[in-house]
């Protein structure tokens, strides 16, 4: 069975700016991806590409196996069942809601369309709303009406750009989790652009960083945050420092805070100048532990502190200790390190030593 | 949506108006006339002329200064073959723009006295109409009146009513008075006829003659068929005010009533030469100056042919003898005149 | 798929740059647009040569009563247009009083009415020798001295003439923008505590800036070009002087002159006009715009409302309409004849056609904007706008000259390779006076197609596309739905002006061909006034049924905005 969505090598121009490089994904089945990265990375291009609105100057985009796109070649936007779903949402103000979600389904029987509509209409708990038009809808109800409408003619794909971000942060979480509960029980695939990270993990199963055009990694969540591809998608998932050392006899490393008992890291040999990435909660609080550095900014989160930490030689550590050790600022606390998923980079060096090759999302 | 086919279908939209639209190639024989006379003016005489000589004659009808614009950019393929004015200097101007011909009609030239005519005949004067001073009956004596310059006299202070120095009628007027005095004397006489004003020009011809009926001013300058067809007007409040004024004949023992002309010519590319000739001769016959005499309370130009009743009633007038041509060749001299003695 | 030959504008990135032929739109567009700027640059062509010494005698004589006078009535007709217009707007739009629902409509009335015709009206109606006067000097024995009454053929009479025929175009736009504000904008300036009045004052007014800044300086270029009321009030402005100058003096190099600076001193105006717009937008940010229920006038008020509406239309159309009614009853057997019909046909075809005509050319610019919004783009369809202000006569020449020179040089290349002569292919036909209209009247047709695709955002062109939309269906199923009352407004807003025209059509018709305004004015200037109104009154029944349409248009706006 061919993979679901499939983007090999895609590269996509405004001549002469090259927005899109070589960008190849496979999504293997109709699960729920996103497109991360900052605004300007390209993501939305690819997004429109995806669609139909842009053509490729290399590569290929399949869906289920068919070709949509390729060099010199693009499937009308209408013929690929593929929705979309824009950030200001684009409904048509001169239809009612009803008329909006039926707007798709010209050539569907009169029946059928009604019976469409109005299962579309309960789906999204607007069943009441048809007659309205969208400027007499909240904010949420008019990205439900969005919503319906690109799912209305049962396209193979719904893509999402950013639809989620006018709304407030409550909002926003509870309507991705609909609308990922939505989009499963309707059997289609969604693929979102955000540049938020959280949105991404409570939408997504696989997501893609994306920076400068370039897709750095396509990947789960897990995997972005614990064994990220590069330095960029280290920098951009999560939070963490990168504490710099030298790789020393069997696996070793020697780093400020003592030798290192790391798992020999792949590819990297002793001698090498390397960077490990800690991330907050890989630096355990022990009052016991003889390595005492000095608390520089403190943050408290409820369940937890996220102290700064200040080393001797200047670099900045993040800790996350449970919130009954209370500590202040300047005060010296132990810590020690704990880190199960090693990632090093060779210091002037984008791309990583990890422990192991990241596994690919199945 | 619109990029690929829309440009085009438009565009071709446009060629089916454009073929539509371009001129139905006008039948031979028949004439046409550009004229600065309103419809109503001329229309009745040209369709009486298509019945006698079964000549259809189309018509088109403008400002002067448009019509003569049109014809000299339309150069030598202007479907026009008459150019019909309301004003002589407007004809001279188009002999010299090169946009008339001569022609020669004995008929013409026995219907037409020489002084309304151009003597090369490149046009031919057919009605003729008067200015005259036009008086309030119950305020003003006719011996208190004597000529246009004594309407700068202080006598009149506050009792004058003139029209604007926009129109072309107080343009010839004073044109004429150039003419006749230069025009040193013709601008002190205006500054005069200023001072005397009794509120700022405005309004037309029948306007002048109502602001006098009604007391708003004594005396006033009007052309002659104004009050003819305040006369025969079916407007009971126009009659009445007509009934209140007289007519002065101004400058009869010096220089003459001023007068100007309408007229004709041939256009000089014209295409049905000999009917364009027919109809003015047919403009200057007996029954078409009796026309003008009768409906619009013109002068005829014909000497056979009396004027109305109305225009009789007012009596005998020695008619200015100066050249009309010389009236169009001096009207710019006269606007900046006009323009420096403060007339608006 | 030919390679962009710039960056995709912002707004039109989407299937339309799918376009085949990237920059076909560009060179339309701009082509387009000096085609209509034609007789405007001729204007200026023909202005391009070394003074003569008319403008020594203009300068030393009347120079600056002409430019005193212009600015005056500019002035004066915007103010009160305003004072007019936006009252009564904001008063049908967001209240409720006795009447509304039939004001909404008939305070458009007034624009069915030719500004020549309601000058000569009123002329008759308040001059010395009018009724009005005549009564008050019989009823109580006054003499000329005895009273002092206001001179309506002067410059605040002409002022009030223009605004009260002028305001409807104010009173669209600015009702429009009215019922388009939300009701959040007015809550939330409520919940800080602003009074009715300054929320008025601070918010209505100042969201509405735009429309009223583009209804004004569309009645400021038509008092400009006004030439009719002016020259019969005794009123020099730079128009009149511009005939003053061509005809009186013959001297057509100075009068293009003047009317080039005319032309450039609106220009500025215009250009003044979008760099102040450029600092503030003025769109709403969401899609939500809930009405606000209607104010509830209660007590002195809502009479006080009704008044207000009434007198603008008693004013500006009842008491002149009636007029004509009256000189009709008299005059019409005399005057109308079996040849009524024709003229009345003549005027409605015309007049129908030039708007569709117009339509189209706007819809085109207007389209070729929003996919190309280049600069080039935009100076080429803003200065195709420019003969809006050109007084008619003045573009008309403008019109006939480019026209009439293709004529001669095809005719004479014809002649020479040929051995035929072509004749006149445009002069002195109906394409010639169609394009005329089509270079004065764009304007008021483009401004409402501009306001219309500002609502058609490009993420709905896609969206309509991924949900299986062919192009041709997103422009029938979404975008001209969408554009409709935008459309219908423009249409319409043409047509009662077309059917108003008069110098062009008096300059470039074709032979035996006539309409209902040039018969009018042959007889108005002819001084029959009595014997034109049969005419004028056709003019205003013809005008009033779309004036009507259109209003109906606008109020049928509730689930769809409408410009």
């Amino acid at each position: 069975m061919p993979p679901f969505l499939e983007l090999t090598d895609l590269d996509i121009a405004y001549p002469p700016r090259k927005v899109i490089r070589e960008v190849s994904l496979i999504m293997h089945c109709a699960g729920i991806g996103c497109l991360l990265g900052p605004s300007g990375c390209g993501k939305t291009t690819l997004l429109r590409a995806i669609a139909g609105f842009e053509p490729v100057q290399q590569g290929l985009i399949r869906l289920e196996g068919v070709e949509l796109s390729r060099a010199g070649w693009t499937l009308p936007p209408e013929q690929r069942r593929i929705g979309l779903m824009f950030q200001d949402l684009a409904l048509f103000p001169h239809l009612t809601v009803a008329d909006n979600i039926a707007f798709g389904l010209r050539g569907w029987k009169g029946s059928e369309r009604r019976a469409r509509v109005s299962d579309l209409l309960r789906l999204v708990e607007l069943a009441d709303f048809a007659k309205r038009y969208p400027h007499q809808l909240s904010g949420g109800q008019q990205q439900r009406v969005a919503l319906a409408r690109a799912l209305a003619p049962r396209p193979r794909l719904l893509l999402l750009d950013e639809p989620f971000s006018s709304l407030d942060v409550t909002l926003r979480e509870d309507l991705a989790r609909e609308v990922r509960c939505i989009l499963l029980r309707e059997g289609t695939g969604g693929l979102l652009v955000s540049h938020d990270q959280f949105e991404a993990f409570t939408f997504a199963d696989e997501i893609g960083v994306l920076q400068e055009g370039r897709l750095r990694q396509w990947d789960t969540a897990y995997n972005l945050y614990h064994r990220p591809a590069d330095r960029v998608v280290a920098d951009f998932i999560g939070q963490g420092v990168l504490l710099p050392g030298q790789v020393g006899e069997q696996g070793r490393v020697n780093t400020e805070l003592g030798d290192v008992d790391g798992k020999p890291p792949v590819g990297c040999v002793a001698g090498d100048d390397v960077e490990i990435l800690v991330r907050p909660d890989d630096v355990i609080h022990d009052d016991a532990s003889p390595l005492q550095v000095e608390v520089a900014e403190r943050a408290f989160r409820g369940a937890e502190f996220l102290y700064t930490l200040k080393l001797p030689s200047g670099a900045r550590l993040l800790c996350l200790a449970p919130s009954h050790h209370n500590h202040a600022i300047g005060q010296r606390i132990g810590i020690r390190l704990d880190i199960d998923h090693w990632v090093m980079f060779r210091r002037n060096r984008a791309v990583s030593c990890v422990e192991a090759p990241p596994v690919p999302a199945s | 949506m619109f990029q690929a086919s829309n440009p085009r279908i438009l565009l071709s939209i446009f060629g089916l108006l454009t073929s539509l639209l371009t001129p139905p190639a006008l039948a031979s024989g028949e004439v046409n006339v550009y004229s600065a006379r309103k419809e109503d003016l001329i229309k009745p005489l040209l369709d009486d002329f298509s019945k006698q000589t079964g000549i259809k004659v189309n018509l088109v009808t403008g400002k002067e200064e448009a019509l003569l614009q049109r014809l000299q950019s339309e150069g030598v393929n202007s479907p026009a073959d008459v150019l019909l004015t309301s004003d002589a200097g407007r004809l001279a101007a188009a002999q010299q723009a090169g946009v008339l011909q001569a022609v020669q009609s004995a008929s013409l030239n026995q219907n037409i006295p020489a002084i309304y005519r151009d003597p090369d005949g490149y046009w031919y004067g057919l009605s003729v109409r008067a200015r005259p001073i036009i008086y309030a009956r119950d305020r003003v004596k006719p011996k208190q009146l004597s000529t246009y310059e004594a309407l700068a006299d202080p006598q009149w202070k506050g009792k004058l009513c003139l029209r604007s120095s926009d129109s072309v009628y107080n343009q010839s007027l004073v044109a004429g008075m150039i003419a006749h005095h230069g025009e040193a004397k013709t601008e002190a006489w205006a500054r005069g006829l200023v001072a005397n004003l009794a509120r700022p020009p405005k309004g037309g011809d029948r306007d002048q003659i109502k602001a006098v009926a009604a007391g708003e001013c004594d005396v006033t300058l009007a052309n002659t068929y104004y009050l003819g067809g305040m006369i025969s007007s079916s407007d009971d409040a126009e009659k009445q005010a007509a009934a209140q004024v007289a007519v002065f004949w101004p400058d009869v023992q010096t220089t003459g009533v001023h007068v100007n002309v309408s007229g004709a010519g041939v256009t000089a590319h014209a295409r049905q030469r000999d009917n364009a000739i027919k109809l003015l001769e047919f403009l200057a016959s007996d029954q078409a100056q009796r026309w003008y005499a009768e409906v619009n309370s013109e002068y005829p130009v014909n000497p056979a042919i009396p004027p109305s009743a109305t225009l009789k009633s007012w009596g005998e007038f020695k008619a200015d003898t100066l050249n009309v041509a010389k009236l169009g060749e001096l009207n710019a001299a006269a606007v900046k005149l006009m323009d420096r003695a403060g007339w608006k | 798929m030919p390679p962009y030959t710039n960056p995709p504008p912002q707004g039109g990135r989407g299937f339309w740059s799918l376009a085949a032929g990237i920059d076909r739109w560009t060179v339309l567009v701009v082509g387009l647009a000096m085609l209509l700027a034609l007789p405007v640059l001729t204007v200026f062509l023909t202005a391009l040569q070394p003074p003569g010494e008319v403008w020594r005698h203009l300068a030393d004589t009347v120079l600056a009563d002409y430019v005193l006078n212009s600015v005056t009535l500019m002035i004066g007709v915007g103010v009160g247009t305003l004072l007019i217009g936006v009252p009564t707007a904001w008063l049908t739009a967001t209240c409720e009083f006795p009447g509304r629902r039939g004001f909404e409509w008939a305070l458009l009335l007034p624009m069915a009415i030719p500004a020549y015709i309601i000058a000569y009206t009123y002329t008759g109606l308040l001059d010395f020798a009018g009724p009005v006067q005549t009564f008050l000097r019989l009823t109580f024995g006054w003499t000329r001295q005895d009273y002092a009454f206001p001179e309506i053929r002067s410059l605040p009479g002409a002022i009030l003439m223009l605004a009260l025929v002028l305001y409807p175009y104010l009173y669209l736009l600015a009702q429009a923008a009215f019922l388009e504000q939300s009701a959040a904008v007015l809550e939330v300036s409520r919940s800080l505590g602003a009074g009715s009045w300054r929320r008025f004052l601070t918010i209505t007014l100042p969201l509405a800036r735009p429309s009223l800044i583009a209804g004004m300086s569309l009645v400021q270029m038509e008092a400009l070009a006004d030439y009719g009321t002016v020259q019969y009030f005794g009123v020099s402005t730079f128009t009149t002087g511009i005939f003053r100058v061509w005809f009186g003096m013959n001297d057509a190099t100075a009068a293009a002159q003047l009317a080039a600076l005319l032309l450039l001193f609106v220009l500025t105006l215009l250009v003044l006009e979008r760099l102040s717009r450029r600092q503030a937008r003025f769109h709403h940010t969401g899609q939500r715009t809930q009405r606000p229920p209607r104010l509830r006038l209660s007590g002195w008020r809502r009479w006080l409302a009704t008044g207000a509406c009434l007198l603008p239309l008693l004013l500006g159309f009842l008491i002149p309409a009636g007029q004509l009614i009256v000189w009709t009853w008299r005059t019409a057997p005399q005057v109308v004849d079996d040849r009524f019909l024709e003229l009345a046909g003549h005027s409605l075809g015309l007049a129908g056609g030039a708007a569709l005509l117009i339509l189209l050319l706007a819809l085109l610019l207007g389209y070729g904007q929003r996919l190309r919004p280049r600069p080039v783009v935009r100076l080429a369809v803003r200065s195709a706008g420019l003969g809006y202000a050109a007084p008619g006569t003045v573009l008309a020449i403008g019109v006939m000259l480019p026209f009439a020179a293709i004529d001669r040089n095809v005719d004479s290349w014809a002649r020479e390779w040929l051995g035929l002569s072509t004749g006149l292919l445009f002069s002195g036909t109906l394409f010639t006076l169609l394009f005329a209209y089509c270079a004065r009247f764009l304007p008021a047709a483009l401004h409402s197609v501009e306001a219309g695709l500002t609502r058609i955002r490009p993420s709905m062109d896609d969206a309509a596309r991924a949900l299986g939309a062919e192009p041709h269906g997103v422009l029938w199923r979404v975008h001209i739905p969408i554009l409709r009352g935008s459309l219908l407004t423009a249409l319409l807003l043409v047509f009662v002006d077309a059917l108003k025209e008069l110098p062009a059509t008096l300059i470039l018709r074709p032979f035996n061909f006539n309409t209902l305004a040039v018969r009018a004015f042959e007889l108005a200037s002819d001084e029959r006034l009595a014997d034109s109104a049969s005419f004028a009154l056709a003019i205003v029944l013809a005008g009033i049924g779309p004036v009507i349409l259109l209003s109906r248009a606008i109020s049928r706006s509730d689930h769809a905005p409408l410009p």
